[in-house]
């Protein structure tokens, strides 16, 4: 029972991972670049979302919305005063300005807001759902639906649209796409865009369940696993990832905490990431990379 | 880098010296005077500051030399530093073992677990690796805190002071010139690394790693070596910076602090051993710089009073390295090099 106490709270875990690992893999598809700066979008999303609720009072079905709108225009805006420049550059120069951006972003939301607490208004009935003698809490259901949903959405979008087709292309070859007709200025604005909202909606899930302050940023480092996990360009990868990791630290932290004396949970991630990597350099879905000279 | 007019080099051999002319020996040996004498021209704060350059800077350059010159991104950096320190501290603290043992030694284990390190990473490439260095590093955080037996977890150690033949360096000023002599054999023996085969065998590995295999370059071995050079120089900065504080701490080696090491070599140029002292010094230097102005500020406009705190620091350190990446790839070394062709060139500047 324990076990499967640890499970199914791992799991209800790994969905809000999953969640943000979509976003990560959203931006490296279109771009062929790691957003370091994911974890202060999703805080800086949670923080407009709570301001919309909070002071202005909108009722929180439509500051819903509006976040999301915020946050998909900051990703436009970002792409274009920061990543466009670089447009070209190596990818290593493209990360480590994703990099600073971060830390420009998380110093400056704590210059804003202050690092104390907040508490974002939750929109779910407070008592928790139980299955089969198992309590999960109404916010990890929802967390779990709506990751799958963008799933399947984002499956089909790359799968299928012709937009899709594009980002998949630049990500691909830059050059390469922008000789074939590739608008590259439109798809990287619109990956940012999406990858953004994405860390939007992201945001609002994990500023109910966890505690709302400029910290709640260094959750993207921890989803960073995740990603490795389930291979850097694959949208189901990031929620089998996601939810892998869930369950895995989850367990970690149930069975060998007492051993060692605590945050066991925080560091079995990463030991999991690092292992994987020796085993599979891509991941369990990701895409070989061929090379040629 | 650009060839002076009227210097003809007729050998090879002439052409990679490091000081190939009268005048870059003058430049050196007054630079070198200036560093002699620096300790009595500033404050005991200035020095302390100084000392700080100095360790920054053979971090710096270690890292140059895994991501600058073979072209392998780490983004564990910190946790090598943290390695020599606490390796260094133990040797000094629980084994009385004096500097030249301490030094080396914790040089020695940082590479060690730079090759520990190196060997599984040796299929990664890129972001990967980047992922890989960096659980590296959280998980170095995390056996520092936890081995409270080891390594006084949150607690941290105490690192005696240096003890050079007898001379006990508990100063600013004494300690630098400790320092600035590890300091400049590093830098020494960074520029001939470079020079030699080994360094154009790294270039050859970051510009295009399978054509430089093609070419007889043997990709396990240099890379390995890469990160192992690169860790052992971090180990000697981090037993520097365990005799500067005499305090470390897990807090000291985090990510951010890898990251801090990352822009110091983007901000002074990649794959540059000059660059790497610029941007090392630069990074040291720029909070201050901030201070400065926050005071002025303040004092200019008394409505900004009290607004002030490491925040600040840490947003312009951000934005730097934004703006550095975007307008300046070549960072510090690019335009020190165009300053001086400039000068060199006068009148006719290009």
């Amino acid at each position: 029972m324990y076990f499967l106490e640890l499970l199914v709270s791992g799991i209800a875990v790994g969905s809000l991972y999953a969640l943000i690992a979509m976003g990560f893999v959203l931006i490296y598809k279109g771009t062929g670049v790691i957003n370091f700066a994911q974890g202060e979008v999703i805080m800086v999303a949670a923080f407009i979302a709570y301001y919309l609720t909070k002071g202005f009072g909108i009722p929180f079905l439509l500051a819903v919305p509006i976040t999301l709108v915020a946050t998909a225009l900051l990703g436009a805006i970002t792409e274009r005063l920061v990543i466009r420049p670089m447009l070209g550059e190596p990818v290593f120069s493209v990360v480590m300005i994703t990099i600073g951006l971060s830390i420009f972003l998380r110093s400056m939301a704590g210059i804003v807001f202050g690092h104390h607490n907040y508490i974002l208004p939750n929109p779910f009935p407070v008592e928790p759902v139980h299955i089969a003698g198992i309590t999960l809490s109404h916010n990890h259901i929802w967390s779990m639906g709506v990751a799958f949903c963008l799933m399947v959405v984002f499956f089909l979008f790359f799968q299928y649209s012709r937009l899709g087709l594009g980002m998949r292309a630049t990500a691909n070859d830059q050059d390469t796409a922008t000789l074939m007709g590739v608008n590259i200025k439109r798809v990287y604005a619109l990956t940012w865009g999406i990858s953004f909202l994405v860390a939007g909606v992201a945001g609002i899930f994990l500023a109910n369940v966890m505690v709302l302050n400029v910290g709640l940023a260094f959750v993207a480092i921890s989803a960073f696993p995740a990603v490795i996990l389930g291979g850097l360009e694959s949208v189901p990868g990031a929620i089998i990832g996601g939810l892998a990791i869930g369950v895995i630290e989850n367990l970690a932290g149930g069975y060998l905490d007492q051993m060692v004396g605590g945050g066991i949970k925080d560091v079995t991630p990463f030991a999991v990431l690092f292992l994987v990597l020796m085993i599979k350099p891509y991941g369990l879905f990701g895409t070989k990379e061929v090379e040629r000279v | 880098m650009a060839i002076r007019s009227k210097i003809f080099c007729e050998t090879y051999h002439e052409d990679i010296k490091l000081l190939n002319t009268y005048w870059s020996k003058a430049w050196m040996g007054l630079f070198i005077i200036g560093l002699f004498i620096l300790p009595f021209l500033g404050d005991t704060y200035m020095v302390y500051m100084v000392n700080l350059c100095c360790i920054a800077t053979v971090a710096a350059v270690g890292l140059n030399l895994l991501t600058g010159f073979t072209g392998q991104i780490s983004l564990g950096h910190a946790a090598f530093l943290a390695i020599g320190a606490y390796t260094g501290t133990i040797l000094s603290e629980g084994l009385n073992m004096p500097f030249w043992v301490t030094v080396p030694a914790g040089g020695l284990v940082a590479a060690a677990a730079g090759i520990l390190v190196g060997i599984p990473c040796l299929r990664l490439k890129g972001l990967y690796l980047a992922m890989a260095t960096m659980s590296f590093g959280v998980m170095v955080e995390y056996v520092l805190i936890t081995l409270k037996g080891v390594t006084g977890g949150e607690r941290g150690m105490y690192m005696p002071e240096v003890d050079v033949f007898g001379m006990v360096l508990n100063t600013d000023e004494s300690i630098y010139y400790f320092l600035l002599v590890i300091t400049a054999i590093m830098i020494v023996a960074a520029k001939n690394i470079v020079r030699t085969r080994v360094g154009r065998a790294f270039v050859a590995v970051r510009d295009r790693d399978i054509a430089a295999e093609v070419m007889g370059v043997n990709l396990t071995l240099y890379k390995v070596m890469a990160f192992a050079l690169s860790s052992f120089y971090a180990g000697v900065a981090g037993v520097m910076y365990a005799y500067v504080m005499g305090h470390i701490h897990p807090e000291h080696f985090t990510m951010l602090h890898s990251v801090e090491y990352l822009a110091m070599i983007i901000v002074g140029g990649l794959g540059s051993i000059l660059g790497s002292i610029f941007g090392a010094i630069f990074i040291v230097v720029i909070p201050e710089f901030i201070k400065i102005l926050a005071q002025t500020i303040e004092e200019a406009i008394p409505a900004m009073a009290g607004k002030y705190d490491d925040e600040w620091n840490i947003a312009a350190f951000g934005l730097l390295i934004m703006l550095f990446l975007i307008f300046e790839p070549g960072g510090l070394n690019s335009i020190w090099q165009r300053l001086k062709i400039g000068f060199k060139n006068w009148p006719f500047t290009y």
